[in-house]
């Protein structure tokens, strides 16, 4: 039996679970760990929390605590456990939450990430399902991180490009939330494994459709040649398998951002919807943030195909 | 020129990039490259495809998979292909019906029926289907000099066929070594469904 308190589970592929505590509070539980992307362990640290915090902003909640989960190698060296705790740490700290705790295990490999707990007012929820016909889409970071992240493990990326998918990667989804919270969200969700294009196929559900603006992407200008030099991810290309049927690409967009928008993100950036007359004035807003931003598309009644990139 | 790159174990993007330095390297002809895993295959023919170039799948198995991609000119081989190429759609077949190519000799029959089969091996766009009867079942069974040659073709794609009845005949059904055992009516049905019949 289903307990009427639990509002937000797996079952709409959602960021995080919500369960009501009274009518005008819910907590909000994320948890989310991985391998570094990055060589600097300090910078590992706060991708990884950036990027667990997330979730939580995702929904619309203002994160509380947090716990570390940590895997690590027990012969490594402890200093760079401490260099990946310290990054995680700030991370929180600046999201206004607790360090509460944390488990660590041995493992052959690194992994970090955190378990959030944020709270909400319940009627205020941002599910990740609800666009509506004539509602714009926007992106709160640039896109390309994947591509850059994975040239850079071959050697091939400038540090100009790491630098800028390094900075994006390490800002809070905060102040973009904050952002929209001032406005009627009918949908939101944070960009991340399953790229900008898989994650906007779980928005959009099966009542509406959407345009997308090819040559409006934000994106980090390097990944763009780096995809048209072939640097592509393996990931990426399975985004692009699962997403078979629902999107069409018009001919004149660039194989570049094709890839970009099937790129799968780390820590990326807010995806939301909002009514189509307020989309200027939220994308003013978030310019006053310094992150390449955008409107990105808008939705339309369901049509043949899910998703029209243009 | 024909080259090969091996990206077994290699994970995205290397594959690509490997196959990249290759294709720089060569002016012309055939890079086959093999892979371990389809999302790699998957990468490899989206760039062969943006490159404008050539090329085509094959799967081995599931962690062996190869694409072949033309280098050069191609566009002025195609036309060429065409012209040279009978005029016909539909399947080529190749039809062996003896261990031995032509008539003189037995012994030259069987040297020109080894260079026939190796050679069918080499060319870039191989028969759809070989059948084998009468004494050519011969060639399908162990010990035979093109038994390599027609495994190749087989491992390429080439559906290998063999007559059932001769093989019975000359007592070889156990000694079978590549392809399958077919019937009169296949033999008959892929004769009749051909673009073109290569007799040697």
């Amino acid at each position: 039996m289903k307990d009427p308190n639990f509002l937000v589970g797996f079952d709409k592929s959602d960021d995080a679970a919500v369960y009501r505590l009274t009518d005008d509070l819910a907590i909000v539980q994320t948890l989310d760990f991985f391998p570094p992307m990055v060589d600097d362990p300090y910078i590992f640290g706060q991708v990884a929390a950036a990027n667990a915090l997330s979730d939580v902003y995702a929904m619309g909640a203002v994160p509380k605590t947090a716990l570390n989960i940590v895997c690590f190698p027990e012969k490594m060296d402890l200093n760079v456990l401490s260099q990946v705790l310290q990054g995680g740490s700030e991370k929180v700290m600046e999201a206004g939450a607790v360090l509460a705790g944390g488990h660590s295990i041995d493992d052959v490999d690194v992994k970090y990430g955190l378990s959030v707990t944020g709270i909400i007012d319940p009627r205020k929820i941002y599910t990740n399902v609800g666009c509506k016909p004539g509602d714009v889409l926007l992106l709160t970071k640039p896109l390309g991180v994947g591509i850059v992240c994975s040239a850079n493990r071959v050697g091939e990326a400038s540090a100009e490009a790491m630098q800028q998918a390094v900075r994006y990667m390490t800002t809070l989804n905060k102040y973009a939330a904050e952002v929209v919270r001032g406005f009627p969200v009918h949908a939101c969700t944070d960009v991340t494994g399953f790229g900008f294009l898989g994650h906007l196929h779980e928005m959009l559900g099966s009542e509406t459709s959407a345009v997308i603006y090819g040559n409006r992407i934000p994106h980090i200008p390097e990944a763009f040649h780096y995809a048209e030099e072939f640097l592509i991810t393996g990931a990426a290309q399975r985004n692009r398998n699962f997403l078979e049927g629902f999107v069409e690409i018009g001919p004149d967009v660039p194989f570049g951002i094709e890839e970009i928008l099937f790129d799968p993100q780390t820590s990326g950036g807010l995806l939301v919807s909002v009514p189509g007359d307020v989309g200027e004035q939220v994308l003013e807003e978030l310019e006053k943030l310094g992150l390449p931003c955008g409107i990105v598309g808008e939705v339309i009644e369901r049509g043949e195909r899910e998703i029209v990139v243009r | 020129m024909k080259k090969t790159v091996d990206a077994t174990g290699l994970s995205c993007p290397l594959p690509v990039i490997e196959t990249k330095k290759a294709l720089k390297e060569m002016s012309r002809g055939e890079l086959e490259v093999i892979v371990d895993n389809t999302i790699a295959l998957q990468n490899l023919e989206k760039m062969a495809k943006q490159m404008g170039l050539d090329h085509q799948l094959e799967t081995i198995n599931e962690n062996k998979h190869i694409i072949r991609i033309l280098v050069g000119d191609t566009a002025g081989e195609e036309a060429r292909d065409v012209e040279a190429a009978p005029n016909v759609s539909g399947k080529t077949v190749v039809v062996l019906s003896s261990d031995t190519m032509g008539s003189g000799d037995q012994d030259l029959g069987r040297v020109l029926m080894k260079g026939f089969v190796f050679a069918l091996t080499e060319l870039d766009r191989l028969p759809d289907k070989v059948l084998l009867y009468n004494s050519g079942v011969k060639l399908s069974v162990a010990g035979s000099d093109s038994l390599g040659d027609l495994q190749k073709l087989e491992e390429r794609g080439v559906e290998i066929l063999n007559c059932g009845t001769c093989l019975n005949f000359f007592n070889l059904t156990n000694e079978l070594a590549v392809g399958s055992v077919t019937n009169m009516y296949e033999i008959v049905q892929s004769q009749m469904e051909a673009g073109t019949i290569i007799q040697p």
